[in-house]
């Protein structure tokens, strides 16, 4: 079952007087479960990418279909509710809210999703200590370590039961224990969760964990391998 | 969580909420203040007019007020006063008074003054004069030639208590009428003007010298309560007047007795609001700033939350309850303040006997008591907390106008 469609999409930005193509007529389809990366230098498009399959931005041209919704039938608040409901993000500074316990944090999802406070409470709970974190329930991200940080991001990614979780560098910002650490609890989540991870990265030793790679470059698809499981 | 999550965002950089805040409650504070102190010394201006042998209405010949003499005059008060009586208030006083042009002569100096014919004990709680401090002691109703002046009327004539002083003024048959009387006491008042101008006869006296029978040139009646610079009078008047058809007289309220006064007060709520509005563009400029140097330090943080899938109406609510946490505290802490600050000066009020030329030549009183009202309080409350949201919409706008990718990007 399809779970991203991406079909020809062109995308270019204005950087002063100059056109720059960040997307060339890229085209991708993703199954349900997939646990993919999406690898490439930096600049090759791979950010831009995974903004317009989150619906953080819109192509210029070509269509995007997520979990059956084509992004350009939408309105922007259906938009924002997909990405509440049906999409997980997890970025490369944490990007946790700093005044919010890391509870709090995961918790915040759910709140705008209207979900009661029992339900909530349960439902944090469980995902942090899924992820490790169950004793560090009250702790600001100001008292976490950069892992640990982003183990609560990917608390809130996955709180939700979304079908999709976009990850751009996960990595980046952690030493390679951390980074590994994390791979392994996004790879735990894609297994237990049946939840299709796409994440960007241009480290080999994270690729090694993708089950799929898709090479980017100069905007377009430069190869795309599939690992025997 | 969202008022949770705004009161923390506030306290992200203390240094600068409390600098904010303080302008808030600086402000708040000193528009209830000093609108406190601007009523209370109006209140005291409409006090002393009407204590200054106003009263609250007054009864005279239609003439009095462009030929004040003995011409002009009430036949047969006591009637009159029969006859309005059942349509006062409970509580109501009332007082014949003779009022004339005089001349005041010691055996060196002289001053024109204003003669004033009174029954002392009913003035009390009426006019100025029923409770004025005195020097000596008022006359009693027997006596015949006793009369109390002002202390500044007391100096000019570089005279004493006890010594003779002789007035003349008009009779009513025309003739200049003089009589001698002794100071039997010495009055003091808020206005040093009123002391040199206003001296007290017994009201028997001043009929018999100036043969008035038993007319008067004015009733003056006084109304049970307080703050009767809010109180509309003209109902009561109007069906006074209609009473009194058949009778050569007027009957006003202060209002139009003193109608310069009467303007004033209706222009100080408007000096009011202006007072408000100035300190308020001084705080809203602060309040605009800081809310818009936090949303900016966090643009980020924004983009985050839509990409997360908050709606832009969620993210322009969080800021305005930013704004009114801002505004509340500050409110709170200002309306505190100007309370304690009212409530230390209830007592002994501000004393301005320094600056008392100036202040007499207003009419103000040498002691201005803060006057608080409800209505001031909530328009000084009201108009920060309107405006301030007002000023606080525009941050907000441009929280919730940040996109995800144009923050990201940012730094």
């Amino acid at each position: 079952m399809v779970s991203v469609s991406v079909t020809d999409v062109e995308k270019s930005y204005r950087q002063g007087d100059v056109t720059v193509s960040a997307l060339s007529g890229i085209t991708i389809s993703v199954e349900k479960g997939e646990f993919m990366a999406l690898a490439g230098p930096s600049g090759s498009g791979k950010t831009t990418l995974l903004n317009m399959i989150g619906g953080l931005d819109l192509p210029d041209r070509g269509e995007i279909i997520v979990d059956g919704r084509n992004f350009r039938q939408m309105k922007s608040g259906d938009l924002a509710d997909l990405r509440l409901r049906r999409i997980g993000f997890v970025f490369q500074a944490y990007n946790l809210i700093p005044v919010l316990t890391a509870e709090e944090n995961v918790e915040y999802i759910l709140r705008l999703q209207g979900v009661e406070k029992a339900k909530r409470k349960k439902r944090v709970r469980a995902i942090l200590e899924e992820v490790g974190l169950s004793g560090m329930l009250d702790r600001k991200p100001s008292e976490l370590s950069g892992g640990q940080q982003q183990r609560v991001a990917v608390a809130r990614a996955i709180v939700s039961n979304p079908a999709i979780v976009l990850a751009d560098e996960p990595t980046a910002n952690l030493d390679s224990k951390n980074g590994e650490k994390l791979l392994e609890l996004m790879k735990t989540m894609n297994r237990e969760k049946a939840v299709t991870f796409i994440f960007s990265t241009h480290d080999a030793m994270v690729m090694e964990h993708a089950r799929r790679i898709v090479h980017i470059r100069d905007g377009c698809v430069a190869d795309d391998q599939r690992k025997e499981s | 969580m969202y008022t949770q999550l705004a009161w923390r965002n506030i306290w992200r950089n203390p240094r600068r909420t409390l600098i904010i805040l303080t302008a808030i409650f600086i402000g708040v504070a000193s528009m209830i203040f000093l609108a406190s102190l601007m009523r209370g010394m109006m209140e005291g201006m409409v006090d002393n007019a009407i204590d200054n042998l106003t009263g609250h209405i007054r009864i005279r010949h239609p003439d009095f007020r462009n030929d004040p003499s003995v011409e002009n005059r009430i036949p047969d008060p006591d009637s009159l006063i029969k006859e309005i009586k059942p349509l006062l208030p409970g509580g109501a006083r009332i007082v014949e008074r003779i009022l004339v042009d005089g001349v005041i002569n010691t055996s060196r100096e002289n001053a024109g003054v204003i003669m004033v014919g009174i029954e002392p004990e009913k003035e009390k709680n009426c006019s100025f004069i029923g409770d004025a401090p005195l020097e000596g002691q008022f006359f009693s109703d027997d006596d015949k030639n006793g009369i109390v002046i002002g202390r500044a009327l007391l100096e000019k004539l570089g005279t004493r208590i006890n010594r003779k002083v002789v007035l003349m003024s008009q009779r009513a048959d025309g003739e200049i009428a003089s009589r001698a009387f002794r100071i039997r006491g010495v009055y003091r008042s808020q206005m040093s003007d009123t002391e040199k101008t206003f001296v007290f006869v017994p009201l028997h006296t001043a009929r018999k010298m100036l043969m008035l029978g038993e007319d008067a040139t004015e009733i003056g009646i006084t109304l049970p309560g307080d703050r009767m610079a809010d109180t509309d009078l003209s109902p009561l008047t109007e069906s006074l007047s209609e009473r009194l058809t058949d009778r050569v007289v007027v009957v006003e309220d202060w209002r139009q007795m003193l109608p310069a006064m009467n303007a004033y007060l209706e222009m100080f709520d408007a000096f009011l609001y202006i007072w408000y509005l100035v300190v308020f563009v001084a705080m809203g400029f602060g309040i605009v700033n800081t809310v818009l140097m936090a949303v900016y330090e966090r643009m980020r943080e924004f983009g985050l939350l839509k990409a997360l899938g908050m709606r832009p109406i969620r993210i322009f609510w969080m800021v305005l309850r930013e704004t009114l946490f801002l505004l509340a505290v500050g409110m709170g802490m200002g309306n505190l303040v100007a309370l304690v600050g009212i409530h230390l000066l209830s007592g002994t009020g501000i004393d301005l006997t320094a600056f008392a030329k100036g202040v007499e030549m207003w009419g103000i009183s040498r002691v201005i008591l803060p006057v608080v009202t409800a209505g001031d309080f909530l328009t000084a409350n009201l108009t920060v907390l309107i405006l301030g949201l007002v000023v606080g919409i525009y941050p907000a706008i441009k929280a919730a106008r940040f996109t995800p990718v144009e923050t990201m990007r940012h730094v």
